[in-house]
């Protein structure tokens, strides 16, 4: 599904390279771990993989599902099923959550050629949906994470997943900032999302949530590539040693 | 709000041309020459049959212009108007005044139909629009219809052009007119005074609750012309009225002025609320043409627990001059303001408003929305001033600014004046930008750039949004993207 090939990309303001050829593959039904030291490029990825400007690839490709993406934008990149789910997941005041649900599973099936929802559809869709991530419907009312808890907001990034429902998904720190019952329920919403035609990559700097959401691989990355790939008992030597051996072992 | 997703449609259709009023109607007009002279305004006046009390009131405002200076103190920059090149006076041939529908030039009504502006009754009163909206169409220097007279009458409201009403309830607008804007007021109320040649008349009776909004729409068509409108609103005690305005002009390359007075007076107990979707012709990207909007609007709270609340949308205009105002007389009134300014392109607008509080435990609210976008220039200015006898007078403001890119300018000018140590102002401003975070954030979910833009304008002015009538909610919604589109990229 996801074929990254010796990629090499940098800050375009400033031209520091991040990216040092890097190569991953992930498979459809697979579930990617990314793991690696603070600065090692992860959260860099995840923004280059979905297409923000900032970033400027100097060589190699990305292949999704066999074709290059690197000329597409960020929106069609997302309507043709890539999805980020934020780190830090960003305020948009006076635009209710519902709405911008509405807004933006519409603006998807447009550039995809079907019919827009129509609202009884769309509201018993996100009422499932909510439901099951154990969002309260007054939160849906609330501007997009204005005043959101961070496990609203995490939760909130979830819900949209869940109705996008996207092919390829990348989850860049998903646990930053959740204690244990928030961090159980968004790595159900993530299982459920499971399946053999969709691909998860799970940008992670502790091993914690691959605990509830288990890898089928974890990738290590360090200074812009991939150092060391392995099941998911990489992710708990990692755990238990620490990253400096891998680290020694690939300078 | 359902209208974002029919913005972002609409954003979608439009190409390179924006303006979609941009048309003109070949009609044959009747015109004084160019210029302005006594002999114009008696000419003006003679056209509009009116009595010798107003003409008088006129050319003593004409002289008084005569003798004034143009304002220089806006944040606003264009070259002298040559006032002699204006044509005072248009008219469609044989309109000297409103008639019942079915005699207006059918050519006049597709103009409005072009618009969207509801003129037929018949189809209104059968179901085709949802609500009933009474509307009195002006075009260029005459009003040529008001819908839905009878009906008003009914209710006791008078709602017609104000030529008519001179005509027709002469004592009412003498009794009122210029009492909230004085002729001498400033250049261009006077040189207003001096040469309006229409406009709308309200008066809502004692107790009456208005039955349905009203609704004045202005366009410009003729070429050099000016148009100089006068309304006049007037709540009796314990009345209540509704009241919208829009106006649209034709693309040219040349600047047309658009120099308005709107008076509205509040007796005890009242309530005025007057909104406004102003979208004249801005001018091409290039910054030439477009209408030089210099408007002076201001409500007389007259009467105790009266209240009177401005709503506007300016997206048009090349330059706009406008501080629609509120004076808070009558103890216990209440003044509004809310107002979402959008620039694009070379357009410059310098407005806000005024509260004046002059009256005991008197209240008003400022909440102003300014949007730059392209390389204009939008500056929010206001005052708020309590007078000696103004105990306990409360004012809340909050401006902010939102920035499209980076070569647009936001500005604020607020002045605070208080003469009572028992008032209560308040003010918060923020300036901020579209950040590149959140406009990542909508392109990652699928939300192209404009319509993402679009997403963001709308909920940063929702609250203003809110004080507008409900159908005119989603037109404006409309219109702020269309104003923004191609202010990115």
């Amino acid at each position: 599904m996801l074929e990254i090939k010796n990629l090499h990309a940098r800050i375009a303001e400033d031209g520091t390279e991040i990216i040092r050829g890097l190569d991953l593959t992930v498979k459809a039904g697979e579930v990617a771990a990314i793991m690696g030291p603070n600065g090692s490029g992860k959260s860099t990825l995840s923004y280059i993989l979905s297409g923000r400007e900032d970033y400027e690839v100097t060589e190699g490709d990305i292949l999704y599902n066999g074709e290059s993406i690197l000329e597409l934008d960020a929106s069609e990149r997302a309507a043709k099923g890539i999805f980020l789910a934020f780190q830090y997941p960003v305020e948009i005041p006076g635009v209710a959550t519902r709405q911008f649900l509405k807004v933006a599973m519409n603006e998807q099936r447009k550039y995809r050629g079907e019919d827009e929802l129509t609202t009884p559809e769309f509201m018993r869709r996100v009422k499932e949906a909510a439901a099951e991530l154990k969002i309260a419907p007054e939160m849906l009312r609330r501007p997009l994470n204005v005043g959101f808890s961070g496990g609203e907001k995490k939760r909130a990034e979830i819900l949209q997943m869940a109705l996008l429902q996207p092919k390829l998904c990348v989850l860049d720190e998903t646990d930053s900032g959740l204690d244990i019952d928030a961090l159980k329920i968004v790595a159900d919403g993530v299982n459920a999302l499971r399946s053999p035609d969709r691909a998860v990559v799970v940008i992670t700097h502790y091993q914690r949530l691959l605990d509830y959401i288990v890898p089928d691989t974890v990738h290590v990355l360090y200074k812009g590539q991939v150092v060391k790939s392995g099941d998911k008992t990489l992710a708990h030597e990692l755990e238990a040693k620490g990253y400096a051996d891998i680290i020694e072992a690939a300078a | 709000m359902p209208a974002v997703q029919e913005t972002i449609d609409q954003v979608r259709q439009i190409d390179v041309d924006q303006y979609k009023y941009g048309f003109e109607t070949k009609i044959e007009m009747d015109k004084a020459p160019k210029g302005l002279s006594e002999d114009i305004i008696r000419l003006i006046s003679e056209k509009k049959n009116e009595p010798e009390w107003m003409l008088e009131w006129r050319l003593e405002a004409y002289q008084r212009w005569l003798t004034m200076d143009e304002p220089s103190w806006a944040r606003v920059k264009y070259p002298k108007i040559d006032f002699n090149e204006i044509h005072y006076y248009a008219a469609p041939k044989g309109t000297t005044g409103p008639k019942s529908l079915d005699e207006v030039d059918p050519e006049l009504l597709k103009v409005y139909e072009k618009l969207g502006i509801p003129l037929k009754e018949q189809e209104i009163l059968a179901g085709v629009e949802k609500t009933k909206i009474a509307v009195d169409a002006v075009f260029d220097s005459v009003s040529v219809v008001t819908t839905f007279k009878e009906e008003l009458k009914k209710a006791g409201v008078i709602f017609m052009s104000i030529s008519e009403a001179m005509r027709e309830h002469p004592d009412l607008v003498r009794k009122y007119l210029g009492t909230v804007v004085p002729q001498s007021d400033n250049f261009y109320a006077t040189l207003n005074s001096a040469v309006f040649t229409d406009g709308s008349f309200v008066y809502v009776p004692k107790g009456v609750r208005c039955p349905m909004e009203l609704s004045t729409y202005f366009r410009i068509n003729e070429k050099n012309t000016g148009q100089f409108e006068r309304t006049l609103i007037i709540a009796d005690e314990g009345a209540y009225v509704s009241y919208l305005e829009g106006c649209t002009a034709p693309q040219r390359d040349e600047n047309q002025l658009h120099a308005a007075v709107v008076e509205l007076i509040a007796l005890d107990d009242a309530e005025i609320k007057y909104s406004t979707v102003q979208n004249w012709y801005p001018g091409d990207k290039h910054g030439k043409g477009g209408i030089y909007n210099f408007v002076t609007k201001r409500g007389d709270c007259r009467g105790k627990n009266s209240k009177i609340s401005w709503t506007q949308v300016e997206t048009g205009s090349a330059i706009t001059w406008k501080y629609p105002s509120c004076i808070l007389r009558g103890d216990c009134s209440r003044g509004e303001f809310y107002s979402i300014a959008v620039s694009n392109g070379h357009q410059q607008v310098d407005s806000g408003t005024k509260m004046i509080h002059l009256g005991k435990n008197t209240s008003s609210r400022i909440i102003s929305k300014g949007i730059a976008a392209g390389v204009s220039d939008n500056t929010y200015r206001g005052q708020v001033s309590a007078h000696r006898k103004a105990e306990n007078a409360r004012n809340f403001t909050q401006c902010d600014s939102l920035l499209i890119g980076d070569k647009c300018g936001a500005h604020t000018v607020p002045y605070i004046e208080a003469k009572n140590s028992t008032a209560q102002f308040e003010h918060e401003a923020t300036t901020s930008k579209i950040s590149e975070d959140q406009l990542f954030y909508c392109l990652q979910r699928g939300i192209p750039e404009e319509a993402a833009i679009a997403l963001i304008v709308n909920g940063f002015v929702k609250e203003v949004i809110q004080e507008l009538p409900m159908e005119f909610a989603v037109e404006a919604q409309k219109l702020i993207g269309i104003s923004l589109e191609g202010s990115v990229g």
